[in-house]
């Protein structure tokens, strides 16, 4: 089975724009959280955000595609081009039907929906946009990013809230399974709007805290709750045959294993699903635990969350027994977008070989776990990442180096790019 | 309530609605829409937004049937003789 | 040598359509042709263009959800919870006896909680007026309208699933797109059932309002029961839909050795986007046909195998071209001998969830040896010059199936359900 590998990176978060500026400041253990701005929270339990910071759209766009995107389209149009230009890919030069776009929603162009909601509630339908029909749905990533880049093969979204952007990597990997040889793949969201805030704070999770410093500390005994941000990462995804073809600038590593599971219904006398997920995914991956150097945290600043993940990662690694962080932590929780930012920052710590820091949390010592909250430089073999969505959605990916194997021809040509 | 419509109106409503593309500010009138990157959903949004600001009803096949600048113009001035707004 | 391929057949239905609750009604509509396109009777539409749809006379407490359910799920939640205990039923498998963790779910929708979200934010911008929107109004719920995989966990809750478990949204090819993604999930062995389908309610003021603004609906008002005309030379547009189907699939060993029911296989899918248009359809039908080109590879069913096209058939003027050219362009001369009708002139365009209903009624054709008609055809277009199965349903034997959808985002999609039996048994 051909192996699905990651040779580009897009990535949009509140820390920096770009691949290299959001490692650097994640890698020092900058914040990003601070006071929201794009609207004035002051009549709201929760102000806090990780908002992106100059971000222009319109030097990046054609002025077309304003007015029928929300924010979060814009800034994955973006992504999805530097992913793109990351890796080498002209799109205009693959085969007809060989790349797609296959990426994780949560709420949509909520922000576009909220601006032509009341455009309908407080002036009356004739005033609602002709981009409405599309401009807020799910499915708007990957037929817009489809679009800009003449992407036409099998083409998907996934909706598992904060899991979601895990599901759409393993489902690109389904894909190039099945004789797709390139997938963008990921998500990127930003539903910071006041009815998007008001529907977050209906949720129960978001931090109420001011001080930027002390509002999301997972695994800390201060936890409570989290701040939302904006953002996430397009991946490049190739068929590792497509990849080595065309001699690729750089192969970050191998989408090596995935699993997703479900928690009980409430009320359920069974244990969480957390567990069997990366259970699973090491057993996709054909990896034990020992052979797993980092685990990349869901964390999601709730005592009780934070007591179940930490109880699943003890479980199939040991107490202490692997470092885990949350680099997530400086951006905030980025919905489908956290899944696919962490699976790149695991892909850029394996490079580097360097664990990012949780930054804030002073772990509490009855989670047992090797939190890493200072940088720590180690040669990582894999990485284990983590997410979870509201509903009990668990999902787990394995990545690792491409290893290019035994065929000389093959790992002459990868090793001669580098 | 505008009586006149012009092709600066054209051009402003495009923009606002649409955006920019490169040749708006040239001698568009007898471009075809399609030739000037504005296709069928732009239309329908301008229309939309002629409609309210301008108190006309465009008939759907008429509109389609204006595929230049010129024509939809007139369109829209046709129907603002023919229905005059109150106010 | 790879192991033989797992074959994933459907061996429960669960169906929520206009014009009846339950698989029975809804093919009992279907046979005899009859449509359930209304006035809109959720709200008042007077304000808008198009103002009619095809809705279903539901009532959540009577469709056996506990009022906690009621009052936490959108109708559109509520529709998918209602199809999969159906679906659950029929197939005659005692769920609490299955291993949970084997247990996945795969829901479709394109448009997710829009009712319940055009309502809740209705209240809480005190009807538009309020920029900064209540949060003191809002309901505890809303979370759960936010975030449609709330459905997902919905079905999983009802059914004790704890295996894979997520949502589709394709736009309006997620009813295939769901089901595919739940064949495949059963094809890698991640799972040894699936409850996989799609919903969706999405007959509210900012639906109606987004689809008037491109005209994509019909304005023909004034007679709302043939309002829906696919294929038809008067067709002006779609009518909007709602509803649900939910079904039960297994792979075909482990299903006949518990000598299950099995209705049909899911033997093909595949999705191409056009990256042309977020709404627009080029004429040639050209990404569509590779779609069915593929689905047809994957099932090894030859084109002129095909018994039956269950079309998309929405009724807008360049869908039914767009559909019939794809239709032309993958099956050759065959198309022209192959019964192809729309069901969305009887049960409307539900959107996300229409792909799963005509699945449904797809493997009811088979299963009856029966193909639904298309209502309201009474002159059909020149460009779409093949047999369309006007107005009256037609005994005619079916194996093979082909049921095809087209979306806003440019996604067109193609399944392929065979008789596991009959067809090459």
């Amino acid at each position: 089975m051909s192996r699905a590998v990651v040779t580009g990176l897009g990535v949009a978060a509140p820390t920096g724009l770009g691949v290299e500026r959001y490692w650097a400041a994640t890698i020092a253990g900058h914040r990003g959280i601070r006071r929201l701005t794009r609207f004035d929270p002051s009549s709201y339990p929760a102000g806090l955000a990780g908002e992106i910071e100059g971000f222009d759209a319109a030097e990046h766009l054609p002025s077309r595609l304003l007015p029928q995107t929300d924010r979060m389209t814009r800034i994955a149009l973006v992504s999805a081009d530097w992913a793109l230009a990351d890796a080498g890919v002209r799109p205009e030069e693959l085969a007809e039907y060989d790349g797609s776009v296959i990426t994780a929603s949560h709420s949509g162009g909520f922000e576009f929906g909220q601006n032509e909601l009341r455009a309908l509630w407080n002036r009356g339908g004739q005033y609602v946009s002709a981009y409405q029909s599309f401009a807020w749905f799910y499915a708007v990533n990957s037929g817009q990013i489809s679009i800009r880049n003449g992407l036409r093969g099998p083409c998907s979204v996934v909706v598992s809230d904060t899991a979601g952007g895990l599901d759409a990597l393993a489902q690109a990997r389904r894909e190039i399974r099945r004789g797709t040889r390139l997938v963008i793949s990921g998500a990127v969201d930003a539903s910071l709007c006041p009815w998007g805030w008001v529907a977050q704070l209906a949720g129960g999770r978001l931090s109420t805290a001011d001080d930027p410093a002390g509002a999301y500390l997972p695994f800390d005994a201060r936890a409570r709750g989290h701040v939302p941000g904006e953002g996430g990462a397009l991946l490049v995804i190739e068929d590792e045959r497509h990849a080595v073809e065309r001699s690729a600038p750089r192969i970050y590593g191998e989408i090596a294993g995935h699993a997703s599971t479900m928690d009980p219904a409430p009320g359920v006398d069974r244990p969480p699903g957390l567990r069997r997920a990366i259970e699973l995914a090491l057993d996709d991956a054909g990896l034990a635990p020992p052979e797993i150097d980092v685990v990349f945290a869901d964390a999601a600043g709730l005592p009780d969350l934070d007591r179940a993940e930490a109880d699943a990662i003890n479980q199939v690694f040991g107490a202490g027994g692997v470092p885990v962080t949350a680099p997530k932590t400086a951006t905030g929780r980025l919905y489908s977008g956290a899944g696919p930012l962490d699976v790149a920052a695991a892909l850029l710590a394996l490079r580097d070989g360097v664990i990012p820091p949780t930054i804030g949390s002073s772990p509490a010592a009855d989670y047992a776990l090797d939190l890493v909250t200072r940088t720590r430089a180690v040669p990582l073999r894999a990485a284990l990442v983590l997410a979870r969505g509201v509903g009990g959605f668990n999902s787990a990916v394995v990545v690792r180096p491409f290893d290019p194997g035994t065929d000389r021809a093959t790992r002459n040509r990868v090793t001669g790019t580098e | 309530m505008p009586t006149v419509f012009t092709l600066d109106d054209l051009r402003r409503i495009l923009r606002e609605g649409s955006g920019e593309t490169d040749d708006l500010d040239g001698d568009i009138l007898d471009l075809e829409f399609e030739s000037l990157g504005y296709e069928s959903l732009a239309l329908l949004e301008t229309t939309s937004r002629i409609e309210r600001e301008f108190g006309v009803v465009l008939d759907d096949e008429a509109v389609a049937g204006a595929a230049t600048p010129r024509a939809l113009v007139e369109l829209v001035n046709t129907q603002l003789v023919a229905a005059p707004q109150a106010g | 040598m790879s192991p033989a391929r797992r074959r994933v057949v459907i061996t429960g239905v669960g169906v929520l359509a206009p014009g009846g609750v339950g698989v029975k009604n809804f093919w009992q509509l279907l046979a005899d042709g009859r449509t359930a396109t209304r006035r809109i009777s959720l709200f008042d539409p007077s304000p808008f263009r198009s103002q009619v749809a095809a809705e279903v006379d539901f009532d959540p407490e009577l469709a056996g959800l506990s009022p906690q359910q009621v009052r936490r799920m959108d109708r559109a939640a509520q529709f998918a919870v209602v199809a999969a205990r159906e679906a659950v039923a029929d197939s005659g498998l005692e769920f609490a006896a299955l291993a949970a963790e084997r247990t996945g779910v795969t829901i479709g929708t394109a448009v997710g909680a829009t009712m319940g979200l055009d309502q809740e934010y209705r209240t809480v911008s005190d009807g538009g007026r309020l920029d900064l929107v209540d949060h003191t109004y809002a309901v505890p719920h809303l979370y759960g309208y936010l975030v449609p995989s709330s459905f997902a966990t919905e079905v999983a809750w009802a059914v004790g699933a704890e295996g894979p478990c997520t949502v589709v949204s394709t736009g309006c090819t997620s009813g295939l797109d769901a089901v595919g993604h739940a064949a495949q999930v059963l094809r890698e062995g991640a799972a040894e059932v699936m409850v996989a389908g799609a919903t969706d309610a999405p007959i509210s003021p900012i639906t109606v309002a987004c689809f008037d603004a491109i005209k994509a609906t019909t304005p023909r008002n004034d007679d709302p029961q043939h309002a829906s005309r696919p294929f038809d030379a008067s067709r002006n547009g779609f009518v909007l839909g709602e509803g649900a189907a939910v079904f039960v699939l297994e792979e075909l060993t482990s299903a006949q050795r518990r000598g299950a029911r099995i209705y049909a296989e899911v033997a093909g899918h595949a999705s191409r986007s056009n990256a042309f248009h977020m709404t627009g359809l080029r004429p040639d039908g050209r990404e569509m046909a590779e779609a069915i080109r593929v689905a047809l590879d994957e099932a090894r069913v030859a084109g002129t195998d095909v018994d039956y096209i269950n079309a998309h058939g929405s009724g807008t003027k360049q869908n039914d071209r767009h559909e019939t050219a794809a239709f032309k362009r993958s099956l050759g001369e065959h198309a022209y001998r192959t019964p192809v009708s729309s069901i969305k002139s009887m049960v409307g365009h539900s959107l996300g969830a229409i792909g799963s209903i005509e699945i449904a009624a797809s493997v009811l054709a088979l299963t009856n040896d029966v193909v639904p008609p298309t209502a309201n055809l009474h002159t059909a277009d020149p460009e779409c010059d093949l047999d369309y199965v006007p107005l009256t349903a037609r005994d005619h034997r079916v194996d093979v199936v082909l049921s095809v959808g087209s979306g806003f985002g440019g996604f067109q999609s193609a399944m392929v359900l065979t008789d596991p039996f009959r067809w090459r048994a």
